[in-house]
Formats: structure tokens, sequence, C-alpha cells
């Protein structure tokens, strides 16, 4: 399963680093809190949060992340979108509140 | 869904038995973000979390939640428990992560807290 | 909606910087009391979350501040006066997802950047106003139907 498969099953919009759609999932995280994701998180993951702060770019970098999918219909700031594109880190963003997207995610990863 | 259903879908242990096990929960809100439970919940939800402080209990008091499972096997200090108890909010632990939890849930036909 | 009140009620909190454990307890006594009086549950839970939002942004930023409430027949108004920093760009503070709370108050599960916005949804009219260095006040006031 790669990006671009999530982002058309939920028409996702795609908001840094097209280039990324390539990558492979191989599971999902959902939290808020930066330092739950730096422990627990998986490479490969795609990370589901309500955060749109500059720093969730340095967390998925750090941890390989495959996506960044900000839900309930919130808009990345503009710097971290440009933080995103220089460290080639995948955001989408979706309207769905973050329990059924990742129930959404869950189905379609099983 | 009820209580006990929900528990038993997340095989999750009941850290506050203050509470009827029938009670319906109508849909779920999964937050770390305080704002934004009391922004994207509706009454009778579930709040699935990763916090444990006493202001979660507030929060959810405040947004009218009726349950609170802390995700990862987290319990919250004994001073949180009781404040819990007073509002009469049950608390729910469960070794799932928030991922999980939420999919096991949606799957089983539980809804999101639409936003208004 | 035949409000239980004759007259007008009115009341104060204390708040203090920093003290997470109480945070939320002058919000909650606030939805007692409107409970008490049998305000509409929908009104009161826009006026305690709007209440909670201005009492946490007391708790996370400033060294003190005070709640004080008016009910009226017609109305509730919140007023929250703090000893803080100030606000330097409320445009930017209005903004959804603006925050300037620091990390580990976001590992808390605050500065989402929802707080002002969250008040201004709840309340029918709401005013900031904000001096640095000095604080801010916040009002609110959420009309009975």
């Amino acid at each position: 399963m790669k990006v671009k498969d999530l982002v058309d099953q939920l028409s996702l919009d795609v908001r840094s680093f097209n280039d990324g759609l390539g990558n492979d999932i191989t599971g999902a995280y959902v939290s808020d809190l930066l330092s739950d994701v730096m422990g627990n998180s998986k490479k490969g993951n795609v990370w589901i949060t309500l955060q749109t702060h500059l720093n969730i770019v340095a967390v998925a970098s750090m941890k390989d992340l495959s996506a960044i999918i900000i839900v309930g219909g919130r808009q990345a700031q503009e710097e971290t979108i440009k933080k995103a594109e220089q460290e080639k880190v995948t955001i989408l963003t979706t309207a769905l509140p973050s329990f059924e997207a990742s129930g959404k995610i869950y189905q379609i990863l099983k | 869904m009820t209580l006990k259903e929900i528990a038993e879908i997340l095989d999750a242990t009941i850290i506050s038995d203050s509470d009827d096990l029938n009670v319906q929960i109508v849909n779920a809100c999964s937050a770390d973000m305080m704002s934004a439970v009391l922004y994207y919940h509706t009454p009778n939800s579930l709040l699935i979390t990763g916090l444990t402080q006493p202001h979660v209990i507030r929060t959810a008091e405040i947004a009218g939640i009726k349950t609170i499972v802390f995700v990862l096997n987290k319990k919250p200090d004994a001073l949180t428990i009781e404040l819990a108890r007073q509002k009469k909010i049950p608390l729910l632990s469960t070794p799932c992560c928030m991922y999980t939890a939420s999919g096991r849930l949606f799957s089983a036909g539980l809804p999101g807290c639409l936003t208004k | 909606m035949a409000l239980n009140i004759t007259g007008n009620i009115d009341g104060i909190f204390q708040l203090i910087g920093g003290n997470f454990s109480t945070a939320g307890e002058a919000s909650t006594q606030l939805k007692h009391k409107l409970a008490e009086i049998g305000v509409d549950e929908e009104i009161i839970r826009r006026a305690t979350i709007a209440t909670f939002e201005a009492e946490m942004n007391v708790i996370i930023y400033a060294a003190a501040g005070w709640l004080h409430y008016y009910i009226t027949p017609e109305s509730i108004k919140i007023r929250i006066e703090d000893m803080g920093p100030g606000i330097e760009n409320i445009e930017l503070a209005m903004q959804e997802g603006y925050s300037t709370a620091p990390e580990w108050v976001r590992e808390m599960g605050w500065g989402a950047g929802m707080g002002l916005p969250n008040m201004k949804k709840n309340s029918d009219t709401f005013t900031v106003d904000s001096v640095v260095g000095e604080g801010t006040t916040v009002e609110m006031v959420i009309n009975f139907p």
C-alpha cells in the first residue's frame, strides 16, 4: 500500500512533497503529542494528528514516517508547509475528525 | 453501543467502577488536544486519549463526554480517578494504541463526532 | 425560557497561573450555577466551553487572573482579566492553529491554537483587549433564547 492509495481512497488533499506519494505505508499511528509519536511510531507509519505546528515536520522526518495526515479540516501553517517541502515530508489534510479518519484507514490497511 | 461492549472490543479494564456499564455511547472522539475535544465533540460521546491528568476529566465534564478510554495501558493517578468518580465519568484503560482503539470501534459501528 | 432567577447574579473566581490540577474548576462551578437556575443545556455548554478556554489561557500564560460573571434574565457575561504577557498580534492569535504555547504545554494537550477561535465560536459577542507586558481582558456575552 502506497501513500497515493490512501490519498485516492479517502480523497485527501496533498499539501506538500508530492514525491512522497510513492512511499510505502507500514501502518498508522494516531497522536497529538510529539513525544508520544517520537517514542511509539514506526518507520513508514502514516501519522494522523490535529497538530499543525512546525515541529511535526521534524518528528516525521526523524522517525521516517511515510506521511502526516492533518485531520479535522485544520490547515497546516505556511511555515510548516515550507519546512515540509525542505525536509521531504508529505503532508495531507482531510476534513474527517481523528476518530473517523483512523477508523477508515484501519479498515483500508487491515 | 454500551460501555460494556466498548470495554470488550478494546480488551479494556475499567478503572473507575462508579457507573452503570449499560450507559449508551453514541459516538467517539480521539484526541490529545483538549481544545479539539471542546470543538468537535457532541454530547454522550466517548473520548479516546493518551492524556491522564485531572484537566482531561474537567474537559470531559464540560464537553459532556460520558466515558474516557486511556490508550497504551495508561492509568491516571489516584487524584484523577477520584475526580472522575465525583463527576461520574467512568474511566477505561486499553492496551490498544489510539489508532487500533479507533479502528476497532469504528469497525464495530461506532460513529465519529461530527464537526458542527 | 423561564429562568429561576430574581434580579442579577454575579461572582468572581481567582485563577492562579500554572495550576493545572485545579484548572477548569471555575468553569465547572459556573456550569452548575447555570444549571441551578434552569438555563438551557446547549447555552450552558457554549458558556462553559468559552469560559473554560479562557480559564485555561490564564493558567497557561499568566501569573494570575480573575474570572467575573454576571447573569441577568437575558444573558450571561463573562469577563476574564489576567496579569499575563499580553497578546502581541490579536489578529494572528485569532487564526485557527496559531499558537505561541511552548512544547510542554502542547504535551499537556493545550496550545493547539483553538482557544480564542473556540471562545469566539461559542459566544454571541466576543471582545479581546491586550497590552503587551500588562495583561489581557476577554469579554464574552452569551444571550439566553
